[in-house]
C-alpha cells in the first residue's frame, strides 16, 4: 500500500519542509518589538517621537525675550505667538548667540494675515495693502508687537 | 509635471495610486480564476466536450498565476519589504490575506493538480529524456517512478478532491481580489457588495474566452483540426456566464441611478466625459453587448463551421479586451474623481518608467513565454495524435 | 544680556525637559511621558480661520513635507444661497502661501483647515496589510517608513484625502499630529502658528483641558460623520456644504 502513495509523502515532506522554513524564517526576520503595542513594530513610537523640533514654542522665547513679551500684552497681538511670523527658531533657541533670525519685510508679512478676503472673518482687521500704504512697509507706522497706532502718535508723525 | 485637474481635488488626490499595472492585476487573476474554472468543468462536473482544453486551460492558469504578482511587485514603493506580507500579516487587512490566498492556490491547488495529472507522463520523460531534461523530469518524480494502475488511481482520486477544493478556491481568488476594492469604503466607485461577485463572473468570462482563444490558436499552430463540439459547448459557456456578469454589472449600475446617493452626479459625470470610451464605449458596446449578441446569434442560427470559429475568435478577443476596459475603469476611474465629489484629476500613463506602459506590455507578453515553456515541458496534448486531440483521451491513464 | 543655553535651561525647566530631546532626541522620547495617560485631538475654529497658511508653511518646515504634497492644508468654499450642494472649493497649493484676494459677492465664504483625523477608527490603519500603520497608544495614526510597503492601499482608503506617497522614501505620509512635539510637552507645529487660535491641540485624557468645556459649550461637528471612522478632528462653526 504503501508503495503506491510514496510518491504523496515524498510531495508531503517537501511541503513540511517550506512551511517549516517559512516559520524559521518568521522567526528571525521579524522585528523584536512587533506586537509590543499591537500589530506594528513598537520601536517606532519612539523612532518618529524622536525626530528633532524646527519650531521651539513660544515658551521657549518668552524665557529670555521677556521685554517683548511686556510690550505684546498690551496689544491685540498677545495671542499670536513668536514664530508665527519669525518663522522656526529652534535653532536659535538652542545656541543664541550663533544663530540669529532673519530680519524681516513687514510689507510682505503683514499681508499674509491682513489683507483684505472676501472670506475672512468679519471682524478681523482687513485692509486692502495697495490702497491702504501703497507698499510701504507696515513697520513705517505700526510697531509689530503692538500694532495699534496711539492718535497722539499720528498726529506728532503727521506735523513733522 | 502639471496633471489638469478639473473643478477641486483635495491636494493629495491629484496624484494617481494605483496605475495600469495595478489594473493588470484583476485581470491577470481574473484569467487564471477562469482557466481554472473552465478546466474543473471537465473533470468535476464530467463535461466530456470541453476535455482537449483541461489541461491546456491548467498550463495557462498556471502562467497567468506566476506573474499575478509581478505587477504588485513592481507597484511597490519598497518590493524589498514584500514578504513582510507573509511575516507580519494583519488580519483586518483585506489585502493581507491576498498572499496567502494566492500561496495556497498555487501550491495547494494548482502545482499540486497539474502535478498529479501530469505525473505518468513525467516518470515517462525521466526514463526516455537526456540530458538537462531529464534532469528536469527526474526533479519532477520527486524521486519516485511508481506508476503502477494503482497509484495512478490514487492520483485520479486525488485530483479530483482538490479540483474539487480547487473550484471554491478560484472563486475565492477571484472574489478576494474584487473585495479589496469592494471593502473600501471611502471610495463609492468601489464599495459594493456586488464587487466580489462582478469580480469572479467577469474572471470567468475573460479565463473561459482566453482559453477558447489559446485553444483555437495552439491547434491552428499545431496544423491539427478544432474539435468543434469542444469550441460550441466552451462559446456556449461563455455565453452564459457572460449574461451572468452582464446582468450583475447592470443590476449594480441600476441600483447606482435610481439611488442616486450625493456621489451619484459626480460619478455620473465621470463616466460621461473621463470614462466614456473606455466604459461605454469599450466595455460595454464593444467589449460586452457585441460579444454576447454574437454569441447568441451562433445559439440560435445555423452557421458553418468556418463561420463559427471566426465568429467565435472575434468574440473572445473582444471580450478579453472588454474585461481588460473593466478592470481599467474600476482601478483608474475609481481614482479620477475628488472623495470631496467637486472635481476630476487625470491619469497620465508614462511610458519606459517602473509603472508605464512599457513594463505593462511586458507583464502581459511574459505569461505566455511561460505558457511556451510548460507547453514544450509538459505538452498537453498527445505529441504524435494525428487525430483530434478530443478524439483521444488526454490523461485517461486510469 | 548674554544668553547662553546653559541660562537658557535654568530659566526654564519645563523647556529644559524638552529641550534635551529637541535637538538629541533619545527614541524612548521625553521621560514622564505616558503612552497611556493621552489621547490626543485636535479643536478647529473655523469662524476664527483667516487663511494665512501658516499652519501649511509650520508644517513642511517642521516635518520636512514635499513640494507639492499636504499633511495639512486649508480649503476655501464659496457657497451661493442657491446651491448650497455644490460649493465652489480652492486650495491652491493647499493654501500655503494664502489666498488670492476674492470679492465679496453676497455668497457665504470661509475657510477650512484640513488634517489627518487622527480617527479613532481608521479605515486607513484596518487596511494596511503589514501593519506599518497604526493608531498609537495615545491616539495618534502614525506611519513605520522603515515598515511600510509603499502599495498605497492606505491612501485609498482615507476618506478625507490626507495621505500621499512620499517621493523621498517611497512610503506612505501623512500627519503625525507632531508627534515629536507633543511628546515632549510642546503644542502641534501648526497650532504654534496659528496667529488667531483657530487651530488648538486637545488631549481628551487630560481633564483639566479646555477642549471639554468648550465640546460642552458648542455645536462640533466631525467630516463626513456617516464614514463613522470616529474622527477626532472636531470642527465648531462648520458649514453644512463643508465635504
Amino acid at each position: 500500500m504503501f508503495k503506491n502513495i510514496e510518491h504523496l509523502v515524498r510531495l508531503a515532506v517537501v511541503m513540511m519542509i517550506g512551511v517549516l522554513g517559512f516559520v524559521i524564517l518568521r522567526a528571525a526576520v521579524v522585528p523584536h518589538s512587533f506586537g509590543q503595542y499591537g500589530h506594528y513594530r513598537g520601536a517606532a513610537i519612539g523612532e518618529i517621537a524622536s525626530r528633532p523640533v524646527a519650531f521651539a514654542g513660544h515658551e521657549t522665547c518668552e524665557a529670555c525675550h521677556t521685554d517683548v513679551v511686556e510690550q505684546k500684552k498690551l496689544g491685540k497681538h498677545v495671542v499670536v505667538s513668536c514664530e508665527a511670523c519669525h518663522g522656526a527658531l529652534a535653532k536659535h533657541a538652542d545656541d543664541p548667540s550663533s544663530v540669529l533670525p532673519k530680519k524681516l519685510d513687514t510689507a510682505i508679512l503683514c499681508a499674509r494675515c491682513h489683507e483684505a478676503n472676501g472670506a475672512k472673518p468679519k471682524g478681523f482687521p482687513q485692509v486692502a495693502t495697495a490702497e491702504h500704504s501703497g507698499g510701504l512697509a507696515c513697520d513705517t507706522c505700526h510697531q509689530p508687537h503692538h500694532p495699534k497706532i496711539e492718535t497722539a502718535e499720528i498726529k506728532t508723525e503727521g506735523k513733522k | 509635471m502639471q496633471i489638469p485637474v478639473e473643478g477641486f481635488m483635495y491636494p493629495n488626490e491629484v496624484e494617481l495610486q494605483w496605475s495600469i499595472l495595478i489594473v493588470l492585476y484583476p485581470f491577470i487573476t481574473g484569467l487564471v480564476a477562469g482557466a481554472f474554472i473552465l478546466a474543473s468543468l471537465e473533470r468535476v462536473f464530467r463535461v466530456e466536450a470541453v476535455k482537449p482544453t483541461y489541461r491546456l486551460a491548467l498550463l495557462t492558469a498556471l502562467a497567468f498565476l506566476l506573474v499575478a504578482p509581478l505587477p504588485l511587485q513592481l507597484h511597490l514603493g519598497h518590493p524589498e519589504r514584500s514578504l513582510e506580507m507573509y511575516l507580519t500579516p494583519h488580519r483586518s487587512s483585506a489585502m493581507a490575506m491576498f498572499g496567502f490566498v494566492y500561496l495556497w492556490y498555487l501550491m495547494a491547488v494548482l502545482l499540486l493538480e497539474i502535478w498529479l495529472d501530469y505525473r505518468h507522463d513525467i516518470v515517462v520523460r525521466s526514463q526516455t529524456e537526456k540530458g538537462w531534461k531529464r534532469l528536469v523530469y527526474r526533479g519532477l518524480t520527486l524521486g519516485s517512478t511508481n506508476v503502477s494502475e494503482r497509484s495512478l488511481h490514487v492520483d485520479e482520486r486525488l485530483g479530483y478532491f482538490i479540483t474539487l477544493i480547487g473550484i471554491p478556491s478560484a472563486f475565492l481568488l477571484h472574489g478576494y481580489v474584487g473585495f479589496i476594492f469592494g471593502s473600501v469604503k471611502a471610495n463609492p466607485w468601489w464599495s459594493s457588495p456586488l464587487m466580489p461577485i462582478v469580480f469572479i463572473f467577469s474572471a470567468m468570462v475573460s479565463g473561459i474566452a482566453a482559453v477558447m482563444l489559446l485553444y483555437m490558436l495552439s491547434t491552428r499552430l499545431r496544423g491539427q483540426r478544432i474539435d468543434m463540439r469542444c469550441l460550441d459547448k466552451i462559446a456556449q459557456y461563455l455565453l452564459y456566464t457572460f449574461v451572468i456578469d452582464f446582468s450583475l454589472e447592470m443590476m449594480d449600475l441600476l441600483q447606482r441611478i435610481y439611488e442616486a446617493d450625493e456621489s451619484f452626479r459626480s460619478l455620473d459625470f465621470m463616466v460621461h466625459t473621463r470614462l466614456w470610451v473606455s466604459q461605454v464605449i469599450v466595455q460595454i458596446l464593444l467589449g460586452t453587448v457585441t460579444p454576447i449578441a454574437l454569441l447568441g446569434l451562433m445559439q440560435v442560427l445555423k452557421v458553418t463551421e468556418a463561420a463559427r470559429r471566426w465568429i467565435y475568435a472575434l468574440a473572445g478577443g473582444l471580450t478579453v479586451i472588454g474585461i481588460f476596459a473593466m478592470r481599467w475603469n474600476v482601478v483608474i476611474g475609481g481614482q479620477l474623481f475628488s472623495k470631496s465629489f467637486l472635481g476630476y484629476t487625470t491619469y497620465k500613463m508614462a511610458f519606459a518608467t517602473r509603472e508605464g506602459l512599457l513594463p505593462a506590455i511586458i507583464l502581459m507578453i511574459l505569461p505566455f513565454i511561460i505558457l511556451w515553456v510548460l507547453v514544450k515541458l509538459l505538452p498537453p496534448w498527445p505529441e504524435s495524435a494525428s487525430v483530434p486531440s478530443g478524439a483521444t483521451p488526454v490523461h485517461g491513464t486510469s | 544680556m548674554e544668553i547662553t543655553r546653559r541660562r537658557l535651561l535654568v530659566l526654564l525647566p519645563a523647556a529644559a525637559v524638552a529641550w534635551k530631546y529637541v535637538l538629541a532626541g533619545t527614541p524612548e522620547g521625553a521621560p514622564n511621558y505616558e503612552l497611556t495617560k493621552h489621547w490626543w485631538a485636535m479643536l478647529i475654529d473655523i469662524p476664527k480661520c483667516i487663511g494665512c497658511g501658516s499652519c501649511v508653511r509650520a508644517c513642511a518646515e517642521e516635518n520636512d513635507v514635499p513640494e507639492g504634497y499636504y499633511r495639512t492644508w486649508i480649503e476655501r468654499y464659496h457657497v451661493a444661497d442657491w446651491k448650497i450642494e455644490r460649493p465652489e472649493v480652492e486650495s491652491p497649493d493647499g493654501g500655503k502661501y494664502g489666498f488670492p484676494p476674492h470679492a465679496d459677492d453676497g455668497g457665504k465664504n470661509f475657510f477650512v483647515p484640513k488634517l489627518c483625523n487622527h480617527c479613532a477608527d481608521s479605515p486607513c490603519t484596518q487596511v494596511c496589510p503589514v501593519g506599518a500603520t497604526f493608531i498609537s497608544p495615545d491616539g495618534v495614526v502614525l506611519v513605520d517608513k522603515s515598515y511600510c510597503l509603499g502599495c498605497r492601499y492606505c491612501i485609498q482608503a482615507c476618506p478625507y484625502g490626507c495621505r500621499f506617497l512620499n517621493p523621498k522614501t517611497n512610503t506612505a505620509d501623512k500627519c503625525t499630529l507632531c508627534y515629536h512635539r507633543i511628546t515632549k510637552g510642546l503644542t502641534t507645529a501648526c497650532c504654534e502658528v496659528c496667529p488667531t487660535g483657530a487651530r488648538q491641540l486637545a488631549d481628551l485624557k487630560n481633564p483639566k483641558d479646555p477642549i471639554h468645556e468648550f465640546l460642552k459649550t458648542h455645536a462640533v461637528q466631525i467630516l463626513k460623520p456617516y464614514m463613522a471612522t470616529g474622527a477626532k478632528v472636531f470642527y465648531n462653526g462648520m458649514d453644512g456644504s463643508v465635504r
